[in-house]
């Protein structure tokens, strides 16, 4: 299929970006004492681990605690395909009893993900609240009633397109690119 | 590869050692599920699994009900000795009538080497086999095997000595097959009276000195003799075996290095093992049984995942 693609966010719009929302969490969790961040496997991940060291960059005090969280097993889509999905790491070594969760994907679209990710989050205890940061939220195609609290970039989308982001630390440049598929 | 290249797990002889691996990584996931505060995942809460055990069992019934129970699978249990199968149902009938309840997987322990194996053909539903006689017992194998790279890493190349009833048991022939195609050597020790006719054509070296077997493995595998399989007298007294192929503590000490000892249980203490070698730091038999709910929970999902 001929598909056409775009920059949505260049390296240096990335990196502001990811600044703003480090500072927005700052805005909300002042010292982070009782706030956990979770970022969702496989893509999420990188975008906690970035978020935590802006943190760390901005004031040294930010010391946050940060798990990665698969959420395979609650997919709502086992066995609707044909393949079993493969399953990732999930690292949680602590309770999230009566924390402030700050979860974390990279995009945000049908909001299944994060409906699984919420189940998923309950395994390891009753948090006190929980929020959701994404980097790009795709708007025009929820299957849920599923919110971002703090939102890098919002994108008009149409079902057919397909928003990537990559990460320098694993494909050399970060960035975001939206796939649109060309009509013919 | 995300799937398993069979439809059923009839035994080790039809999987790839690709198969073996993926349920080792999905297996790996499950071992750090079960180890959480909740640890239970609603993976499998649309299917339903009849436990069929024609035979008694333990340890395998245990853990494949508790496998399901984790994976939020509903369950039917059912044993031989309670059922119509004494009134002269046949397997078939059984087997079909539980299937009406629409179930949709059937995890089966039957004394009949190929149980699992005709089951498959005849009816509609996905077939664990939990042990077929003196045939296979593949989640057994797959847990040892599992264990021992967990101890021992890739186990290419290792060594490892099986000891005691080879004849009578599933559990050795699953483990010969796994084990083979994981890369590792792979010999057994014991009374050349409890070997199989054709075990050279399984690519496995007899030993009969049990020392020298174990100075020559980096993990070994002591069998239970199983009694109630023992129709003809294939060896002169139990002391005498004990004397000959049981593993005690100063044996273990004596050799080189530090092996690995397994046990598929149930022990007979005293008899292949002794209670400080089963007890001891070498030993890694709870950790067997540990493992063994992670494999079958894996072996569950991949199957049921499976269109």
């Amino acid at each position: 299929m001929k598909q056409s693609d775009r920059i949505i966010l260049d390296s240096t719009q990335f990196d502001l970006t990811i600044k703003r929302l480090a500072h927005q969490l700052i805005e909300n969790h002042n010292d982070f004492s009782n706030s956990i961040i979770i970022g969702l496997q496989p893509r999420g991940t990188f975008l906690a681990d970035r978020i935590k060291a802006e943190l760390k960059a901005i004031d040294k005090k930010h010391d946050i605690q940060l798990g990665a969280l698969d959420i395979t097993f609650y997919r709502d889509d086992y066995r609707r395909q044909d393949n079993p999905l493969v399953p990732n790491k999930t690292e949680m070594n602590f309770d999230i009893e009566d924390k402030n969760v700050i979860l974390v994907d990279d995009v945000l679209f049908t909001g299944r993900t994060i409906r699984a990710g919420l189940d998923a989050m309950l395994a390891f205890g009753r948090p006190k609240m929980v929020e959701l940061l994404v980097l790009i939220n795709r708007r025009y195609e929820r299957h849920l009633p599923i919110q971002a609290n703090y939102i890098g970039k919002n994108v008009h989308t149409i079902v057919s397109e397909r928003a990537e982001v990559s990460w320098a630390a694993t494909d050399g440049e970060d960035k975001v690119i939206l796939y649109t598929p060309d009509n013919e | 590869m995300s799937k398993l290249s069979v439809n059923h797990l009839l035994g080790i002889r039809y999987l790839t050692s690709e198969d073996i691996k993926l349920i080792f990584e999905t297996a790996d996931h499950f071992k750090e599920v079960i180890n959480r505060p909740i640890k239970k995942v609603p993976s499998l809460r649309d299917i339903t699994i009849a436990n069929l055990f024609f035979e008694n069992s333990t340890r395998t019934k245990l853990s494949f009900e508790i496998a399901e129970k984790r994976l939020s699978a509903d369950i039917l249990n059912f044993s031989s000795s309670n059922s119509s199968v004494t009134k002269g149902e046949t397997l078939i009938d059984t087997v079909n009538n539980i299937l009406s309840m629409k179930v949709d997987m059937v995890v089966m322990r039957h004394p009949n080497p190929g149980a699992a194996d005709f089951l498959s053909k005849h009816v509609d539903a996905k077939i664990v086999n939990a042990g077929d006689g003196a045939h296979e017992h593949p989640t057994q194998a797959l847990l040892d095997a599992f264990s021992m790279r967990e101890k021992h890493g890739d186990l290419k190349g290792k060594n490892v000595v099986i000891v005691g009833d080879i004849l009578h048991s599933r559990v050795a022939l699953s483990n010969i097959f796994c084990l083979k195609k994981l890369g590792a050597n792979v010999r057994v020790c014991g009374p050349l009276t409890l070997m199989p006719k054709h075990i050279g054509s399984l690519g496995v070296e007899v030993m009969t000195d049990l020392k020298e077997a174990l100075n020559w493995c980096d993990v070994a595998m002591m069998l239970r003799i199983q009694l109630e399989r023992q129709d003809a007298k294939n060896f002169p007294s139990l002391r005498e075996y004990s004397m000959l192929y049981g593993l005690d503590k100063e044996l273990l000490d004596s050799l080189d290095k530090k092996i690995t000892v397994m046990h598929p249980g149930p022990i007979n203490r005293g008899v292949e093992i002794t209670s400080d070698v089963a007890d001891s730091k070498q030993s890694i038999i709870l950790e067997q049984v540990e493992n063994g709910v992670a494999i079958r929970m894996a072996v569950l999902y991949l199957l049921a995942g499976k269109n």
